[in-house]
């Protein structure tokens, strides 16, 4: 099982700090990162998964820098979902999952068995087999975002970094997901960024971005996290006990 | 049990993809290609006349004339339009736009500004070497330059945009260098306005003047320039999913994306040099290929091909009969075609 950990990343875009001196280390397990918009989060994943360089500091997995590893070799480790479904073009479901193998196969190769069983269960276990055949354009939000989360697993990948992994998916759903990465965390190291909450409480860990700076890492059931949330969102959250579990709950007793 | 049922925009064949189809288009092409192939030796300069057609066969020159025009230029046609439609769908998939077509990187200005810098040369030249020689280095000159010219707007749109780093970079360096490179063509017509005429012709397109020769060498680019770029069409397949998806995948994609901006160059740079900018070919043929058989690049580089070949083939036939014994140029054919269909799929409210 692999670990991921962050050492004093800095990034910006021009004179906007988007990250500053960022460190955590990302064990086996399911952490959530949250915080509010414009925290960095988005930016803090990519720079994990290598696909930005930092303007100081390291990602590194396993203790090796992430930017170090051969591009394929990385593929193979590491498996990034983007935020925003950006999927254009022609390609049907499973075409769009087979996409995933392309670390192990190459550009050049055939597909193996082993690479179409790796598919197979990919897409049972995001729910979307029933409809492999059809375009990537026709599928409804949701549906898309089933495909793309099971390219994803079809890299088999140990560590999987997912921004916002339940956009555009209805409670059912979101909720098969967040099962999904509970029975992912016991094998794998997987890293979401979430928006939402009662969400990333189901994570093993939280890490709270806000401002470009980590304010807060700790267990998701630890009640000093539940006040560094609260303090994050500017009480804007409650957090309380319900049926033995923490849930979050919008608070709109404040000045309006 | 599934979320928002909103489904993209509707297709005219919509439906579930039917691999099906994918084997089925290839069929129909090859079978169009042969009946058009049939036609393009049938017509000429009486147009669709059984009796002329006859009389051609049957005289002494039929040799000459089939052997000689009308082969040539029939497979001559359909190897433009394979190179633009492998050249459109390269471009659509690497800018990840389905309205791109392989003249957007700066191939076709700096085609079209070489071939009227050496007209001005060839005109204001014909006093010194005699008219012949100056026509006929003219015309040797014009598919040099127009190839070279077709390179080098490429590399030039390269250069600006600092190698095929960034898709939209290269798309707007493209923009650039056409704006450019158009402007400093019109430049040279003002200087020398004997070069316009030639200028008009080339830009109409042509395929009157394909030989053996021209035949030969587009089908040893074309030989060369498809198996490559099907050999990489899976990058093509990969950025579908958007730039940063693909890179996480770990591919090389600055280096692919080099290597297809060259093929493109290339297929691009011999079409134009043989038969000049020939309108909407590039961007009919891949669309065609997508709206019906949707498909990964692979399959689709190799269709837009098939199909770029029958449209350019279908449009010269057209532009040798319809008007006979004038000709049409053919490039007024594809855009009147070419038009009609965009203009069709405006209408339908389907423009997925």
């Amino acid at each position: 099982m692999s670990t991921l950990s962050a050492h004093e990343l800095m990034f910006g875009y021009g004179p906007r700090q988007v990250l500053d001196r960022v460190s955590c280390a990302l064990d086996p397990g399911w952490t959530a990162i949250v915080g509010p918009n414009g925290a960095g989060k988005s930016t803090l994943l990519r720079l994990l998964a290598g696909l930005l360089r930092p303007q100081q500091g390291t990602a590194r997995l396993d203790g090796e820098a992430v930017l170090a590893l051969a591009a394929r070799e990385r593929a193979r480790r590491i498996a990034w979902l983007a935020q925003q479904g950006e999927a254009t073009g022609e390609l049907d479901a499973r075409e769009t999952v087979q996409l995933g193998r392309l670390a192990h196969h190459g550009l050049f190769a055939a597909p193996t068995a082993v690479d179409d069983a790796a598919v197979d269960a990919a897409m049972q276990a995001t729910e979307c087999s029933a409809w492999q055949y059809r375009r990537l354009g026709e599928l409804s939000g949701g549906e898309r975002q089933r495909v793309l989360l099971a390219r994803v697993l079809a890299t088999e990948a140990r560590v999987l970094l997912l921004d916002e992994p339940t956009t555009h998916l209805d409670p059912p759903h979101q909720v098969a997901v967040a099962r999904l990465m509970r029975r992912l965390a016991s094998t794998h190291t997987v890293v979401s960024v979430l928006h939402d909450l009662p969400l990333a409480l189901l994570a093993d860990r939280v890490l709270i971005l806000r401002d470009g700076r980590m304010c807060w890492q700790g267990r998701s059931d630890d009640p000093s996290t539940h006040a560094a949330l609260v303090d994050a969102f500017d009480g804007a959250i409650r957090i309380e006990q319900f049926g033995g579990r923490a849930q979050v709950v919008p608070d709109v007793s404040g000045p309006a | 049990m599934n979320g928002d049922r909103a489904p993209a925009a509707s297709l005219p064949f919509e439906g579930r993809t039917d691999r099906s189809r994918r084997a089925r288009l290839l069929v129909v092409l090859a079978a169009a290609a042969a009946a058009l192939t049939i036609c393009g030796l049938v017509v000429g300069s009486q147009g669709w006349s059984w009796s002329a057609w006859v009389s051609d066969l049957a005289g002494d020159q039929a040799g000459l004339i089939v052997g000689q025009i009308r082969l040539p230029r029939t497979l001559g046609a359909m190897l433009v339009g394979g190179l633009l439609g492998l050249g459109g769908a390269i471009a659509q998939g690497l800018l990840r736009n389905p309205l791109a077509d392989p003249y957007l990187l700066g191939s076709a200005a700096g085609a079209a500004l070489a071939v009227v810098v050496v007209l001005a040369a060839a005109s204001s030249g014909a006093d010194w070497v005699g008219s012949t020689t100056a026509a006929w280095l003219g015309q040797l000159g014009l598919v040099m330059a127009a190839f070279v010219g077709a390179l080098g707007g490429v590399l030039l749109t390269l250069a600006l945009a600092r190698g095929a780093q960034h898709t939209l970079r290269l798309l707007l360096a493209g923009v650039v260098v056409g704006v450019l490179m158009g402007a400093l063509g019109d430049l040279v017509t003002t200087v020398a306005p004997d070069a316009l005429r030639g200028k008009q012709a080339f830009v109409l397109g042509s395929t009157g003047f394909l030989g053996w020769g021209s035949v030969g060498l587009m089908a040893f680019g074309l030989a060369v320039a498809l198996p490559v770029a099907v050999r990489y069409a899976r990058c093509l397949d990969a950025l579908t999913l958007g730039e940063d998806s693909a890179a996480s995948l770990g591919l090389d994609l600055p280096r692919v994306r080099l290597l297809l901006v060259a093929l493109l160059a290339l297929a691009t740079g011999l079409a134009v040099s043989q038969a000049g900018l020939v309108a909407f070919v590039g961007l009919v043929a891949p669309h065609l290929v997508k709206r019906y058989a949707p498909a990964p690049h692979g399959y689709t580089l190799v269709a837009s091909a098939a199909t770029g070949a029958v449209l350019l083939l279908a449009a010269d036939v057209l532009a040798r009969g319809l008007v006979a014994p004038q000709e049409l140029p053919v490039g007024v054919l594809t855009a009147v075609l070419g038009g009609g269909y965009l203009l069709w799929l405006l209408n339908r409210r389907a423009l997925g």
